[in-house]
């Protein structure tokens, strides 16, 4: 192992969360910083001939290698785990960027009571009638606290929408039923498709409020406070899972890599693993990391930022026997608790008529959000949260697509009837998207595996995971009302109601996994503190989704964002100038 | 419901580009200048006609329009059984190997050129000589196995992939469901041809950008 020239901050992790922060710090401070990437450089050059459905959207080429490292899965803690063998539930980046390379830029603010979900479920209901498994807690922050950090983001990002509730006035047109922003969105919302037009049209007549996603794909062209200029969306249709190969889908390497670029005391490091995380006397002393040539090295530092994936934030932690393993018997220790997914699915709509939808953006659509949190929810519907449903348009390809027929138009999936009905039906099915705010359940958690390891002989990250009934009745209520918007577009839903099955580890729910390092108001039940600074070591900072104690029903990005932000400000303004404990 | 009209190409039509028969062979037909042999990657010539006979039975050429065979889908099965994905280079394939619950899917240490192999040992090699109808009930007995599912998904994605792949040859599979193929832009579009056709005439990447792709299956194999 080779010891290299400390650094004044160690990264762990080159997505939006390590460079947002790595932004930051080389922008208002003199320090020097250096980010950690396992994957390689990219940028826009890259993206150039990635328009292609199989390699991208099919093999996921821009995903982490699973060969060297995945997870394991088992329902409870009384079956055992096998590993997830190849990609289907969720889809972690790798390479400069991460997640945010190949993401579809949704971009949502959390209700404000998602951050004060105890103390809210409790006064509304009475903790008698909680479920004895629910685990949600409040987060140590509020919303008020965090609204100027995501107005920091959606401007970086340049994010395209429109306000539906601005500093309390609620606007027609936008989402009334959002928390209070103080400002509009700073690009007005994408054009959106001859289905999410429908849509519109046929939730406003059935008395809901629908709006554009909030997208970080740009609706004009925009540069941002930071001189970052991007183009306008194209609509190419290959946006989840690509890269933007013109950079309107606001990516770290199109609008954090330009600024750090410019600062000779910014770092980034490509190729480097890093394996352990080096503590002594309640301090961290710096990193070890193995290089792509297989050598290895220890980066001293005397601060470290964990800002990687929120599986490789737990797992990194575990190895590096930093902090108590959460127990779901006793419900004592706190790393690993909280593991939170998020409820979503598509209900297929079919049409007489053609949609065109191969044209599209990530986050192009209309939703609802008159059920989001317990908006609108009665007592016979048996439900604590819901969330939201929507028509997305973000480009259908002829892959993915084929196939999609009424379960009544064929007996076979293969051979002619199937064939004929496929092509008679082909682009003239749309999907109504639920997105379902996933609760935290003691059961529902992280651990280490003790039979599979990773490339190095290192365990994998276990999760103990699966729905219970409140998402089953997500899912239910879901159906229900894509059952009343369905005629109103001039589509029939599919007949097929959500089946009540298991977690399943093969079909893609969405890349948004929450947990396991989470925040709170007192370190026997959070791993770090609300400033995201962990209880136990506190030159170690862990940010990202991982420190979120339940999720909410909308995409989590954003608020990932917000929350390096305000750690950011945290760090910045009172750390590094009292260093200690700030909570 | 309109009734889909039938695609029909005849190789005339198709000037220099190539096209792929199955015969007795597979080989490119070049429209013009008479046959060319397609040098396989994976499969024996014997392999390839039980693939391209099996895979034109999920996707028959028929009334309907053209299929497996017109579209070259073994050509394309082929080059991904002999790149990356053939050898699951970008699966996870430590062990112990143990059986799960269907939940955690494809659990097993074979990867899909093994699969192939063992399931085209099942079909039988004469099963490209076999009637139709024998072809379809032997398919149907293995309905349920990973062979067949993966032989599925690779039928379709040979169908529709783009084609620096080696199926969807002619842009035939493109051109039956009306998808042009990646575009820089629908700016213009998007929110127009409500409830109609917008049927912009296909192109390939390469065709659009210029320049050759790098197809994940021609990737080195260390």
């Amino acid at each position: 192992m080779t010891n290299l020239k400390p650094v004044d901050v160690a990264i762990v992790g080159g997505g939006w969360t390590g460079l947002a922060m790595a932004k930051e710090l080389v922008s208002r401070t003199s320090l020097s910083v250096l980010a950690l990437e396992r994957g390689a450089p990219r940028g826009l050059a890259d993206y150039a001939m990635d328009m292609d459905e199989l390699d991208y959207n099919i093999r996921l080429r821009m995903m982490q290698n699973i060969a060297e490292e995945t997870v394991t899965h088992r329902h409870s803690s009384r079956d055992s785990a096998v590993p997830v063998r190849q990609y289907g539930s969720f889809h972690p980046g790798t390479g400069v960027g991460g997640a945010g390379e190949h993401w579809t830029g949704m971009c949502f603010r959390y209700l404000p009571d998602v951050f004060t979900l105890r103390t809210h479920l409790t006064e509304k209901h009475g903790a008698a009638r909680l479920p004895a498994d629910l685990a949600v807690r409040d987060w140590g922050v509020t919303y008020d606290q965090l609204e100027p950090h995501y107005w920091t983001a959606e401007r970086m990002m340049g994010v395209s929408g429109k306000a539906g509730n601005l500093r309390g006035k609620l606007i027609d047109g936008g989402n009334i039923f959002e928390s209070p922003r103080m400002h509009e969105y700073p690009t007005p919302p994408l054009k959106h498709s001859y289905a999410s037009h429908l849509f519109e049209d046929a939730t406003r007549k059935l008395g809901y409020h629908p709006y554009p996603t909030p997208a970080a794909n740009l609706s004009e062209n925009y540069t941002n406070p930071d001189g970052v200029s991007r183009v306008a969306c194209a609509y190419c249709g290959y946006c989840s899972r690509f890269g933007c190969m013109i950079g309107a889908k606001a990516q770290p390497t199109n609008t954090l890599i330009p600024v750090l670029r410019k600062h000779k005391s910014f770092e980034l490091r490509t190729g480097s693993w890093v394996r352990r995380i080096v503590q002594k006397d309640g301090r961290a002393t710096g990193v070890e990391f193995t290089n792509a040539n297989g050598e290895e090295f220890f980066q001293p530092a005397a601060t470290v930022i964990l800002a990687s994936f929120t599986l490789n934030n737990n797992r990194l932690l575990y190895l590096s026997k930093i902090g108590t393993p959460y127990d779901p018997a006793t419900e004592k220790g706190t790393l690993g608790r909280h593991l939170t997914h998020q409820v979503e699915g598509g209900i297929r709509i079919f049409f007489d008529k053609p949609m065109n939808l191969f044209m599209g953006a990530g986050s192009l659509g209309r939703r609802i959000s008159d059920f989001d949190g317990d908006n609108g929810l009665k007592d016979s519907d048996g439900l604590l949260r819901y969330g939201m449903l929507s028509l997305n348009g973000n480009g259908d390809l002829p892959i993915g697509a084929f196939g999609s027929i009424p379960p009544e138009a064929s007996k076979s999936n293969w051979g002619a009837e199937w064939k004929a009905a496929s092509l008679q039906w082909h682009d003239r099915v749309a999907q109504l998207n639920m997105y379902g705010e996933h609760m935290s359940y003691r059961q529902n958690y992280i651990d280490l595996d003790p039979t599979y390891t990773d490339k190095f002989g290192d365990p994998l990250l276990r999760f103990t995971l699966d729905w219970t009934e409140h998402e089953h009745k997500q899912r239910d209520f879901a159906y229900d009302l894509a059952a009343k918007i369905a005629p109103a577009m001039g589509a029939k839903i599919d007949t097929r109601r959500p089946s009540r099955a298991k977690y399943n580890v093969i079909n893609y729910q969405s890349t948004h996994i929450q947990g396991g390092v989470t925040m709170g108001a007192s370190p026997e039940t959070s791993v770090v503190n609300p400033y995201l600074q962990h209880w136990d070591v506190p030159n170690l900072w862990v940010i990202g989704a991982s420190s979120f104690p339940q999720t909410a029903a909308g995409n989590p990005t954003l608020t990932v964002l917000a929350t390096t932000y305000w750690a950011a400000d945290a760090m910045i303004d009172k750390y590094l100038k009292h260093p200690g404990r700030l909570a | 419901m309109r009734r889909r009209e039938f695609l029909t190409i005849p190789a005339s039509a198709l000037g220099g580009t190539l096209l792929y028969t199955l015969a007795r062979e597979p080989f490119r037909l070049q429209a013009q200048e008479g046959n060319v042999k397609v040098p396989l990657r994976f499969f024996n010539a014997g392999e390839a006609r039980v693939i391209a006979a099996a895979c034109e039975r999920i996707f028959p050429s028929d009334a309907s329009g053209p299929g497996a065979k017109e579209a070259g889908v073994v050509i394309y099965i082929d080059r991904q059984l002999a790149g990356p994905y053939g050898s699951d280079k970008y699966r996870y394939t430590k062990g112990p190997f143990v059986e799960s619950v269907p939940e955690h899917g494809y659990q097993a240490k074979e990867n899909p050129g093994e699969t192939y192999r063992a399931g085209i040992a099942k079909l039988g090699m004469n099963f490209d000589e076999l009637p139709v109808a024998e072809q379809i009930q032997k398919l149907q007995a293995t309905e349920k196995t990973h062979f067949f599912q993966l032989l599925r998904s690779h039928t379709i994605e040979g169908m529709f992939s783009d084609p620096m792949h080696g199926g969807n040859v002619g842009l035939i599979g493109w051109q039956l469901v009306g998808y042009p193929g990646p575009r820089m832009s629908y700016r213009e579009d998007v929110d127009q041809h409500f409830g109609t056709e917008f049927r912009p005439k296909p192109a390939g990447l390469e065709q659009i950008m210029k320049r050759p792709g790098k197809p994940w299956e021609d990737e080195k194999l260390s």
